[in-house]
């Protein structure tokens, strides 16, 4: 094929708690909404990735939109699923064999912590009996070394929430839309020291959908082209630390961070579309508690180990810095519906490029955008999108 | 004292945890694993605070087994050195004093205190002069 896959149609159903409609209902919104902005009709869509992890197999949603005999093919990928639907889908297009795709992602999650058992992690039954089945517990275990090697302050987590909730406002498919002053955040009661209520995302509902075509296709449905310069889905590497984790290697030097799926997820990506960090103008990074965020600037080659406390100072993550992180509010204030969060951020970086963010528009015209997701055990979704 | 599960402790006084060291690699992994590649070693009773953080709601049952009461505890990640870092509970410290690299002991606690028979899990104390 020649030329890049572009992405032409896109379409959400807003996140949050929505009683009454199903996972499949939110995917099946998200799929019309994305046509209609295509200017398609689902029977020219000629093969469809869906990812759900908690709300039922994706393909049953050809039912609603029309028996075409489509080629429908459901992903589960922890919290890289949506990530992984939209790299199978890119290669489906790259490989020549279709020239226009649907990528899909929803989910549905009860309300509370996630609840996993140790039998689907390859854990013995005592690991979820003595109360380590927690995803939370990891996450605020991972900040908690960082923050000791590389002197990040609460506080600075505290603004990562803060800036959440205050994109949010202007994301009419975000769920918690309210500003939240940085002192109520830091004085939440604590949920996993050191983070407080605010600055963990909450389980939640939500769909989104992509239509994806070969830059021929994109340039006779006339479409402004928004080309997915690179798709990379990446594994763990060897003595990373991971989710649910009873035990960790020892390594020699362990002063600084360890590898990571994300990093090399990152790596590839910038490799693939051939350019660096400092290209990036507009950036969506995994956030499903504060520190998360601020990892991920340095994993994915954002900033230096331990520079993050003076980049929020600074202001540089606001949508008028240097680099705009989490537009949309992220995670934090989205929820993360498994299934839909990883496409969620493209979506938003879709809207970034066109200029359609409203009030929370990245200035002066951003021309690349960069997605990024991490999830149990240990995988790693990473795209750009360049106009 | 018995363990929550079986070929988690040593059978000496006081127990030790029992790791899985690959034959192949020498790599060693907690717990050990049903596995014929590897073999079951004794860890170190001594430690090092890797990280941690405090688990402050009530984790979801199943599988959580503990008791109904909930009072907030430690999860540590402890380093024992040249071997592996375990996660298991820290006890017997007040939360403001936990530290990252302080040191630490192996020490086993009730996973419900109330009972007289309860099962015992992984757990630490405080080393040296730092209780």
């Amino acid at each position: 094929m020649s030329g890049d896959v572009c992405i032409v149609g896109i379409g959400i159903h807003r996140f949050g708690r929505t009683d009454g409609l199903s996972g499949v209902d939110q995917g099946v919104y998200a799929v019309r909404e994305a046509l209609a902005d295509a200017g398609v009709e689902w029977p020219q869509v000629q093969f469809a990735y869906g990812s759900s992890d908690a709300a039922g197999n994706p393909d049953t949603m050809v039912d609603r939109l029309g028996l075409t005999g489509v080629q429908f093919i459901n992903v589960r990928n922890g919290c890289a699923a949506g990530g992984s639907a939209l790299f199978s889908a890119q290669m489906a297009i790259k490989s020549g064999e279709f020239d226009l795709g649907l990528a899909v992602g929803f989910d549905k999650h009860p309300r509370g912590a996630f609840n996993a058992l140790p039998s689907e992690y390859n854990l013995p039954d005592w690991y979820g009996e003595v109360g380590q089945m927690v995803t939370t517990q990891f996450f605020a275990a991972k900040i908690m070394r960082y923050m000791s090697l590389f002197g990040i302050s609460q506080k600075t987590l505290g603004m990562v929430s803060e800036k959440a909730f205050r994109n949010a406002v202007h994301a009419p498919h975000a769920w918690r839309r309210q500003p939240v002053s940085l002192e109520e955040i830091l004085e939440a009661p604590l949920v996993s020291d050191p983070y407080t209520k605010y600055m963990f995302c909450s389980p939640a509902e939500g769909g989104v959908a992509l239509i994806l075509a070969s830059e021929k296709k994109a340039r006779e449905l006339g479409k402004p082209l928004i080309r997915l310069k690179a798709a990379t889905m990446r594994t763990r590497p060897p003595s990373s630390f991971e989710v649910f984790a009873p035990s960790v290697d020892v390594v020699e030097d362990d002063s600084r961070p360890r590898g990571t799926a994300s990093r090399i997820a990152s790596a590839d990506a910038y490799r693939l579309a051939g350019i660096g960090p400092g290209d990036i103008d507009v950036a969506q990074l995994q956030d499903t508690e504060a520190g998360a965020e601020l990892m991920h600037m340095a994993e994915n080659g954002f900033c230096a180990d331990g520079e993050q406390e003076q980049w929020l100072a600074e202001g540089r993550t606001e949508i008028n810095g240097a680099l705009p992180v989490n537009t949309d509010g992220g995670c934090l204030a989205c929820g993360e519906p498994i299934g839909a969060s990883g496409l969620r951020q493209v979506y938003e970086n879709v809207v970034q490029l066109r200029g359609d963010g409203g009030g929370r528009q990245v200035p002066n015209a951003p021309k690349t955008a960069y997605s990024h997701v991490y999830g149990a055990p240990g995988v790693s979704a990473v795209t750009i999108l360049e106009r | 004292m018995t363990p929550i599960a079986d070929g988690l402790f040593t059978e000496e006084t006081p127990p030790r945890l029992i790791g899985g060291k690959d034959r192949e690699t020498g790599r060693i992994v907690f717990p050990c694993p049903a596995s014929p590649t590897f073999e079951a070693v004794p860890l170190s009773s001594e430690g090092t605070l890797w990280s941690y953080t405090v688990q402050r709601f009530r984790p979801k049952t199943p599988p959580y087994a503990g008791p109904e009461a909930f009072a907030p505890w430690v999860v540590a990640y402890v380093e024992l050195p040249g071997q592996v870092i375990v996660e298991a509970r820290l006890n017997d410290v007040a939360f403001e004093d936990v530290k990252v690299g302080m040191p630490v002991r192996f020490a086993p606690s009730p996973l419900n205190p109330d009972l007289l028979d309860s099962l015992y899990i992984p757990a630490y104390v405080p080393a040296g002069g730092a209780a």
